[in-house]
């Protein structure tokens, strides 16, 4: 791999470079420590900084750009009327690439030269047939537009990444000079590394604002794509949802709101009151023992993954309920069922209600119960009428948190509610929600063409607004509350 | 329930009656104190006894599938079956396919039946022969063209049984269910029985579940977890190669360096939201951004690991932002005070003191993307892969699968065997999360320091 080649020559370079520049520096103050300006391995990491940092940035962005240049240069050769009616562009795209990939391996498998590869013909040779030789498999013959792109790729691929690694290397070695030839005894090297550690630091620091600029991007990109394609009143206000890879496709989003907003709030009536009681118990009664056995339980119970629970709600709480409850009701034969994700939803959630009202709970000030009980007030009393109202502000954006988490939830969901999008009231029917619906377009053979695909982008975008919407307004609450016992 | 506001008796009022009887109001408020407390009582009982029930749903279900049942048989590797020109050329021997190889293993079943006289009344060669799982064949010819010199020996060997006879043992399957089936006939099972009493069937430790690849839909009793388990290993590996140094150097800058102003707000806001992003959005963002817009592979766990990282990064920042913070501001002061940088003092001093909290902290970020799923799904992980991955780095790029897909994938299929391989590799996964929690919990145990 000249890849990995190229970035241990970079970190060799760095290393020597370390080395020189100690030695330089420690020349300069006569081989006395401490007539140097800064401790004598700063001098050494100061050149190992601009050794590595300009030549491994110059990698990362070359990388990244060098496809697409490619990209866009290959692109171009390939004339219109080369694409076939049903296919388009970036299909043709991709059977170059493939075809480009195959003649690589080809090539390293000594199966053919450099030169061959890069005078084939369609004519002469059946491409296909060489390349199933090297367990290349196309799906179709090479048409020779494709084979031409195909070698211009390569060709361009070929020259960028020997450009890539004269840049790199000179980018090295340049650093080298500049940073060696600079180290002197009274060159500040300290502050020099220190500026630059701190540079990375805000980088690091960075990177959570770029993936969230990142999530925004690559949604909104393809969403507006989708409405490019598909009206947006029928997506928001349609209710039908019957996806169809022929095209002409109902997608309304409501059928999957409402599964979504009833599987939520079953779990939300399952959670609040398990969570909240516990939560009271664990705090105001239990004794110390208790506590200690029946706290880290519930805990567990929030380590768990989410597709424990999806099994769990498949194989053993969606039969139950069926056999014991929907079929002897005459409510329905369905073992994935609202029901079903919304029980086992809300035990996942019991945890994540129980740890956050605690908090809360016990960030409401002794004194205020200590006066409510002073006034003869039972142990209950205190906490329904002082200790539950100073926490109700607290208690609601955790509640509002665990309904962000329960509309967020997929694995659950994917396994236990059911794939069939219906408004229905029946909570033992089964009904499916944004999340599953985005798994089920997103995953399998997929053309990123068709509106079918596209629409995941767009449900995805409207489950990070409503979730961001509710931790936003969550967190504001509780801030605020905080603030208030302060 | 008792309004405190309203007035309470006339204070001149007499009481009547013994002070020692409650009247009916204290009464009144003393059952609901107790209703109360029993509520908690009841709330605190259904979490516990929801944790029992999940755990143990899918231990009973999951147990089995760590047992296999195998079937001991004299096979004879014949020549003339197996190399036809006898030179033992591999070429010519990789041309025999497994069809080559399934007579064999069938006729040396049925020829160890009736040597032992085993054979259930009209119970026809292709039944006794169905027993055998469709993989057997292809076992024994990996085996024999890794040492072609097995050619024209006889050798016992141990075959997998197929999932219906694998069932019986394990009670999935019974005569009853046996008439229904199309897969298996009551006759199979007597025949199970009597092969089990005479010591050719056996049930044993199952180590393939552990280590070989997924096998295809009608073979559940050779599937195994093989490359999940390699795949979630390297995604781990990218996780904490990226992870730990990026959340280490944020939480740095965050918590020792930040001044207030309108750029470290955003990056605390934005940390806040992304540790409560669905973690579905995370995969449409892997899907969008490493696959469709960097053109890197799917399926492939440096994808899978790039992921998982954003993913922890806000779990990590905020656990090495408190370990951060409970170092107190006296080891600074003593550190700046004696003429260290502002950065020595947090890179030779602060850090050091906060490792413990750190490592604690990204254990627990681990064992989380260990068992995310849904992400996962959306850049590829779902598909079938058998090979298993290469060393890394090339690895890394390689396709492979995780350990919670395949609890996904094989919850997806129809024959009712692989519920139990699901809830297997459920086992599984949760016995690396106990490790990884036990190691965190043991970590903090042996290094935190209270100040």
């Amino acid at each position: 791999m000249p890849l990995l080649w190229l970035i241990a020559i970079v970190i060799a370079l760095a290393a020597v470079g370390a080395v020189l520049g100690r030695r330089r520096a420690l020349a300069s103050a006569d081989g006395d420590a401490r007539r140097l300006h800064s401790l004598p391995s700063y001098y050494a990491a100061n050149v190992g900084l601009t050794v590595l940092t300009p030549a491994l940035g110059l990698l990362a962005l070359w990388l990244l750009i060098q496809p697409l240049y490619v990209d866009w240069r290959v692109t171009e050769l390939i004339p219109d009327a080369a694409i076939p009616e049903t296919s388009t562009r970036g299909l043709v795209m991709s059977d170059v690439r493939r075809v480009a990939e195959g003649l690589d391996t080809a090539i390293q498998q000594g199966a053919m030269t450099e030169d061959e590869a890069a005078r084939l013909q369609t004519e002469s040779t059946d491409i296909r047939e060489r390349l199933a030789a090297v367990g290349v498999a196309l799906g179709s013959n090479v048409r020779p537009e494709v084979l031409t792109a195909a070698q211009r790729y390569r060709d361009l691929s070929g020259t960028g990444t020997t450009l890539m690694a004269v840049a790199v290397l000179l980018a090295a070695i340049g650093g080298l000079a500049v940073s060696v030839l600079m180290t002197h005894r009274d060159f500040r090297a300290r502050n020099t590394v220190e500026r630059g550690i701190m540079v990375m630091l805000i980088a690091a620091a960075s990177i959570a604002i770029l993936t969230t600029v990142g999530i925004v991007l690559s949604m909104l990109f393809e969403t507006a794509n989708f409405f490019g394609q598909h009206s947006w009143t029928d997506f928001f206000f349609g209710l039908n949802w019957s996806p169809n890879f022929r095209g002409n496709s109902d997608l309304g989003i409501i059928p999957l709101l409402w599964g979504t907003l009833y599987i939520s709030f079953i779990a939300l009536l399952v959670a609040v009151p398990i969570g909240l009681f516990s939560a009271i118990y664990l705090s105001e009664y239990a004794t110390r023992r208790v506590r200690s056995v029946a706290k880290p339980m519930i805990e567990i119970l929030a380590g768990i993954p989410t597709i424990v629970y999806g099994l769990f709600a498949l194989i053993t709480v969606g039969p139950f309920l069926r056999d014991y409850f929907a079929q002897p009701l005459g409510l329905g034969n369905s073992g994935s069922s609202v029901m079903t994700a919304g029980l086992v939803m809300g035990i996942m959630l019991i945890p994540f209600v129980s740890s956050l009202s605690d908090d809360i709970i016990n960030a409401v000030p002794q004194a205020m119960r200590d006066g409510s009980l002073a006034l003869g007030a039972t142990h209950s009393e205190t906490i329904r009428q002082v200790v539950l109202p100073a926490a109700l502000p607290g208690i609601v954006g955790a509640i509002l948190l665990a309904a962000s988490r329960a509309i967020g939830e997929t694995m659950i969901v994917v396994l236990g509610a059911g794939a069939a999008a219906r408004l229905d009231l029946n909570p033992f029917e089964a009904m499916t929600t944004v999340t599953v619906k985005i798994v089920s377009q997103l995953t399998g053979d997929t053309d990123f063409a068709s509106p079918e695909t596209l629409v995941a982008f767009a449900l995805g975008l409207t489950l990070f607004v409503i979730t961001l919407c509710l931790n936003v307004l969550a967190l504001w609450i509780v801030r605020r509350y905080r603030e208030q016992y302060e | 329930m008792t309004d405190m506001t309203a007035p309470a008796a006339p204070a001149d009022a007499p009481r009547k009656g013994s002070l020692l009887e409650q009247d009916a109001r204290t009464k009144r408020r003393n059952a609901a104190e107790k209703r109360f407390e029993v509520y908690g009582i009841i709330a605190v009982g259904i979490g516990v006894l929801a944790l029992i029930a999940l755990l143990t749903s899918i231990l009973v279900n999951g147990l089995g599938a760590f047992q296999q049942t195998f079937l001991n048989v004299e096979v004879e590797f014949a020549e003339d079956r197996l190399d036809k020109n006898g030179n033992r050329d591999p070429a010519d021997l990789a041309k025999v396919s497994t069809f080559g190889y399934k007579p064999l293993i069938e006729g040396a079943l049925i020829a160890t039946v009736d040597r032992l006289g085993l054979r259930p009344d009209g119970m026809s060669d292709g039944d006794i022969g169905a027993m055998v799982s469709n993989e057997a064949a292809a076992q024994l010819r990996n085996r024999v063209l890794a040492d072609p010199d097995v050619i024209g020996t006889t050798h016992t060997v141990r075959i997998l049984a197929n999932a219906r006879i694998d069932g019986y043992l394990k009670d999935r399957v019974d005569r009853a269910s046996a008439e229904l089936d199309g897969n298996v006939t009551p006759q199979q099972l007597e025949l199970t029985d009597r092969l089990q009493a005479a010591g050719v069937l056996d049930k044993a430790f199952n180590w393939d579940f552990i280590t070989a690849p997924d096998a295809s839909e009608n073979r559940p009793e050779a599937s195994g977890l093989g490359v999940a388990i390699l795949g979630s290993l390297y995604m781990m590996l990218v996780v904490l190669c990226l992870a730990l140094p990026i959340g280490v150097a944020a939480s740095i800058y965050l918590e020792e360096f930040a001044p207030k102003n309108r750029w470290t707000d955003l990056i605390e806001v934005n940390i806040s939201n992304l540790a409560a992003v669905p973690s579905i959005v995370f995969g449409i963002l892997g899907l969008a951004i490493f696959i469709n817009f960097a053109g890197l592979p799917q399926s492939a766990p440096i994808v899978g690991g790039l992921v998982l990282t954003l993913m922890t990064l806000p779990t990590i920042i905020i656990a090495t932002r408190a370990s951060l913070k409970s170092v107190p501001p006296s080891i600074r002061e003593a550190a700046l005070g004696v003429g260290a940088s502002k950065m020595q003092t947090v890179f030779h001093h602060v850090l050091p003191l906060a490792a413990p909290g750190i490592l604690t902290g990204t254990i627990i970020g681990l064992a989380q993307a260990l068992g995310e799923t849904a992400p996962l799904l959306l850049i590829g992980m779902v598909a079938f892969v058998r090979e298993y991955p290469d060393a890394p780095p090339e690895g890394f790029f390689d396709p492979a699968s995780a350990l919670p897909v395949q609890v996904y994938n094989w919850t997806q299929r129809a024959d009712p065997a692989f519920v139990e391989r699901a809830s297997g590799a459920i086992i599984v996964l949760l016995i690396f999360l106990v490790a990884m929690n036990a190691l965190a919990v043991f970590l903090r145990r042996r290094f935190e320091r209270r100040w």
